[in-house]
């Protein structure tokens, strides 16, 4: 049993075991042969400032720049930090910066392209040397070198270049005018790494640091003591870290590996960790696992959406790739989701808050919107889709011509109301899909379901059928989000030049293919708006019209969703950043 | 002999290279992207760019040559290097096989992943055999009393319940309600003590116990068929008519005879030891090769991919040889010259 009290690097034994085995050792000792009166101390209260962290995907590298994923971003985040980061309600606050640059400071040019950042004085980094503004300009122009692959390098759009005016201050320039110029260097996906411990890994000699690239030099809580790629990563309290008596936790394990279920029985049921990342499980095994009493469920309502996209090409399996789902100037609609009776009956049938009920329990909301946070950029234009009408659908249909044919499938000229719905394979999209074939069969529209690998589905392969951009079927189902606080880069991506085809190498990004002149003429005016009324008000706007075109169709807003322990205090789940973004804070 | 095992290690190369060749092409030919699993927070351009990074946007046959170049040169060079501290020739600019998601030498991570796969499968299949032999040959000898049923009856169970199954029962049942061991296998755990011993015993019993009944249920069932095979004979009769005793007939004649189909079976199993047993070490989450071929299979790590598979293709080329070999070994009638 001592094993376990060995150090911090002992596994976490749950409170009542702890209670137990101290109970044992007082029992022993009170049947001793003498002095049993003077050796009656209360044991010392065990503090473990060890934390257990489970990913249910493993972390390849500590390097962000090299992978984009989720899980490495986050993993990183204990060790390298970014200039600014959001908190837990979307607010920006400073972290390596001395504060926000806004117009009203100074710190954006009135013309909106340049950024001028001021750094905290006396920041080292966990080998003791300065932070400078050296580090943040080698950060940028490494993310910026063509070879390396960025995969952060959506952040640095547009920039121009950077600049340090002295060690404590930098400026970034963009080539256009940057209403929001907070996408380099703010939120975990662009961390500040060491200018002097990545200098000889620039451009194509970026993966070959693997020293590096595992084991980064930061500026943040924690420290890199073992890296063992996909299996688990051991972190100990970084003693330089800036703000004294932080972190609280001395040793961090973050193990990889499993599946969402399991890790969620981990932290709820078994109690043998701490926190468990990312956990889509189906609402009824949660429940079950939450009753053991260990511990609680953590949620934050980011921006993820899950919405069904219509197709407003042709997907017909008997037209050849020359047509095949392609825009082609709008010669080619779909022969019944163009008409947008069809569409809005579709919207009408789905039953949101069933869906969020058998799915997502407490972990989803229903939405109206594609844009559904933060507050000043949800639109309440839509929210009559919160209430099911299915005979306002039908009406519609007839109405539109289309009326039931002998099997029951409405039909209009002899096209059949016959849609091809696919998603990613996961339990609860399979529910999901299963639960709105049944909405719209009782309006009369005939689904066929089909689920696709996520690793083929959102795989760009130009050579696959199957993925979401080629969007070989009428209707497709899925999660997206856009990064930080501001909607502009990820609504631009629905521009009808963005329609995917062979000619951008099917890259582009407007799913639907839908196209509204509206639309684009908006996403022109977001691009040089200034943050303000005006802007806000835009942007809802263009989410009305997507949503009323019916091209995206919201469904459920669900939360980032993890688990703690009971004895886990100070997480702040935050769905905008980093989920691990105030770990110096954990505490027991 | 010697000339046999001459001859098919020859045969065995241009065989290895077109399994290497025909691994390749089918990881070249699945719909897989390494940027799959990105979040859809990253643009197309960027993924296209990242693709680009990985030398993806090569032709096929470029990208063979690659890898042959990097697998069957650089890494058995790099290797000798390592070993005995030497350098020979350019050894800054040859370039290893990368992994697409770490940015690591795959051999490396591999060499990492070896231990924990070793011990946790290695050990159940010893403890399997273990098992199984006994059963098997009581089974056999008191063939359709009581032992035997219930022997049948765990085999055909351990053998047709799959260990996805097993695994989550023994944690739920261990774990989750006795709380007795833990479900989670730490691969960072060392044995410096006594006290540190029992915690890996207490981690890795699950697990192997787990797979140790999957191989056990099917061993058991061989050895039962193997000996039944064996008593009939005709030296079975005569070796007990010359009146020898009853152990000496089983354990001495019957059991060796026996053995020989048994041995080539386990020969050829522990090529799936280095396999790793995927989803035992997923559920158990001891995340050996079996965990990071299934998470490179899902990333379309092809390098990785292609490596580990290399890899078993060689064991199981290898282990294949050794079983004949070691037929022979034991059954003096078989000569291959």
């Amino acid at each position: 049993m001592t094993s376990m009290h060995r150090s911090g690097k002992a596994r976490a034994v749950p409170y009542n075991r702890v209670a137990k085995i101290s109970m044992a050792a007082m029992l022993v000792a009170a049947c001793g042969p003498d002095e049993i009166v003077e050796e009656f101390v209360p044991p010392e209260p065990v503090e473990n400032r060890h934390v257990n962290i489970l990913y249910w995907q493993a972390v390849s590298t500590m390097n962000p720049y090299l992978s984009g994923g989720t899980k490495e971003i986050e993993a990183a985040s204990l060790v390298i930090e970014p200039l600014a980061n959001y908190d837990d309600n979307g607010e920006m606050v400073p972290v390596l910066a001395a504060g926000i640059p806004t117009r009203e400071n100074g710190g954006v040019a009135g013309d909106m392209t340049t950024i001028t950042w001021k750094l905290k004085q006396d920041v080292v980094w966990a080998d003791g040397t300065p932070f400078t503004a050296r580090d943040v300009v080698f950060t940028g122009e490494y993310c910026l070198h063509e070879e390396v692959g960025c995969s952060a390098d959506a952040s640095f759009t547009d920039v121009e270049g950077f600049e340090a005016l002295d060690d404590h201050t930098v400026r970034v320039t963009f080539s256009v005018a940057k209403p929001v110029p907070y996408g380099p260097f703010v939120g975990a996906v662009t961390p500040i790494i060491q200018a002097q411990q990545f200098k000889n890994c620039t451009g194509l000699r970026a993966p070959e640091c693997t020293t590096e690239n595992f084991g980064p030099i930061g500026t943040g809580p924690f420290k890199v003591d073992e890296f063992r790629a996909n299996d688990v990563i051991s972190f100990s309290a970084n003693e330089r870290y800036r703000e004294p008596g932080k972190p609280w936790m001395k040793t961090v394990t973050l193990k990889g590996g499993g599946d969402a279920a399991s890790s969620a029985r981990a932290v709820l049921e078994t109690g043998e960790y701490d926190y468990a990342w990312n956990l889509q499980v189906e609402p009824e095994i949660l429940e079950q696992m939450l009753a053991a009493g260990k511990g609680e469920i953590v949620m934050g309502f980011g921006t993820n959406v899950e919405r069904l996209v219509i197709n407003q090409t042709n997907a017909d399996s008997s037209l050849g790739p020359e047509r095949r789902s392609l825009l082609l100037d709008g010669t080619n609609p779909h022969p019944f989701l163009s008409d947008p009776h069809v569409r809005r009956a579709l919207s009408l049938a789905i039953d949101r808050q069933l869906l969020v009920e058998a799915g997502y329990g407490p972990t989803g909301r229903v939405t109206c919107n594609i844009v559904p946070a933060p507050p000043i950029y949800a639109s309440t234009a839509n929210e009559g889709c919160r209430t099911p009408d299915p005979d306002e659908a039908k009406r519609l249909l007839d109405e539109a011509g289309w009326v039931p044919g002998p099997d029951g499938v409405r039909a209009k000229d002899g096209v059949r109301l016959s849609i091809l719905y696919q998603t990613s394979t996961n339990s609860v999209r399979q529910g999901t899909q299963a639960l709105i074939k049944q909405m719209w069969q009782q309006i009369g529209v005939e689904t066929e379901l089909r689920n696709i690998d996520g690793g083929v589905f959102f795989g760009g392969d130009p050579a696959s059928p199957d993925t979401y951009q080629k969007f070989y079927a009428d209707v497709e189902m899925y999660t997206s989000n856009f990064q930080g606080t501001d909607p502009e880069f990820y609504m631009a991506a629905w521009v009808c030049d963005e329609a995917p085809g062979p000619d951008n190498q099917w890259l582009g990004t407007n799913m639907s293919r839908g196209c509204s002149a509206e639309f684009d003429a908006l996403v022109d005016k977001l691009a040089v708006t200034p943050y303000g009324e005006e802007r806000f008000e835009t942007a809802k706007r263009m989410n009305d019209i997507v949503v009323e075109n019916h091209f995206l169709i919201p469904l459920i807003w669900r939360a980032s969703t993890s688990a703690r322990a009971r004895s886990l205090k100070g997480v702040r789940m935050n769905p905008w950043d980093s989920e691990l973004w105030n770990i110096e804070d954990w505490h027991r | 002999m010697i000339r046999y095992i001459t001859r098919r290690l020859l045969f065995a190369v241009p065989t290895l290279i077109a399994i290497s060749f025909a691994i390749f092409a089918l990881l070249d030919l699945a719909p897989s992207d390494p940027t799959g699993q990105l979040p859809l927070t990253i643009p197309p351009e960027t993924r296209a760019q990242i693709r680009e990074s990985l030398g993806l946007d090569e032709a096929f046959p470029v990208r063979y040559a690659k890898w042959m170049e990097q697998f069957f040169v650089n890494e058995p060079l790099n290797l000798i290097e390592r070993a005995f501290d030497v350098e020979i020739g350019d050894s800054d600019s040859r370039t290893r096989v990368i992994s697409y998601a770490t940015r690591s030498p795959v051999v490396d991570i591999i060499a990492e992943r070896m231990p924990q796969t070793l011990w946790v499968v290695g050990l159940s299949y010893v403890v399997g055999i273990m098992i199984a032999l006994p059963i098997g040959i009581v089974s056999a000898y008191r063939q359709y009393s009581w032992f035997d049923q219930v022997g049948t009856f765990v085999s055909m169970v351990g053998f047709s319940v799959p260990t996805f199954f097993t695994g989550l029962v023994a944690i739920i049942l261990f774990s989750v309600m006795l709380e007795w061991l833990p479900s989670i296998y730490d691969t960072t755990h060392r044995v410096t003590d006594l006290a540190s011993f029992w915690v890996q015993i207490k981690q890795i019993i699950m697990p192997v116990m787990v797979l140790a009944f999957y191989n056990a249920a099917q061993l058991s069932r061989f050895m039962r068929s193997s000996v039944l095979d064996n008593l009939n004979l005709d030296y079975v009769r005569t070796a007990r008519a010359k009146g020898m005793r009853e152990r000496a007939v089983l354990l001495v004649h019957v059991l060796r005879n026996s053995m020989i189909p048994v041995v080539t079976m386990i020969a050829l199993g522990i090529p799936t030891i280095f396999g790793g047993a995927i989803i035992t070490e997923q559920i158990f989450r001891v995340n050996g090769l079996g965990q990071l071929l299934i998470v490179a299979i899902q990333g379309a790590d092809i390098p990785m991919v292609q490596t580990l598979t290399f890899l078993f293709a060689v064991l199981i080329v290898g282990f294949n040889l050794i079983a004949d070999v070691l037929y022979g070994i034991l059954d003096p009638r078989i000569r291959y010259d």
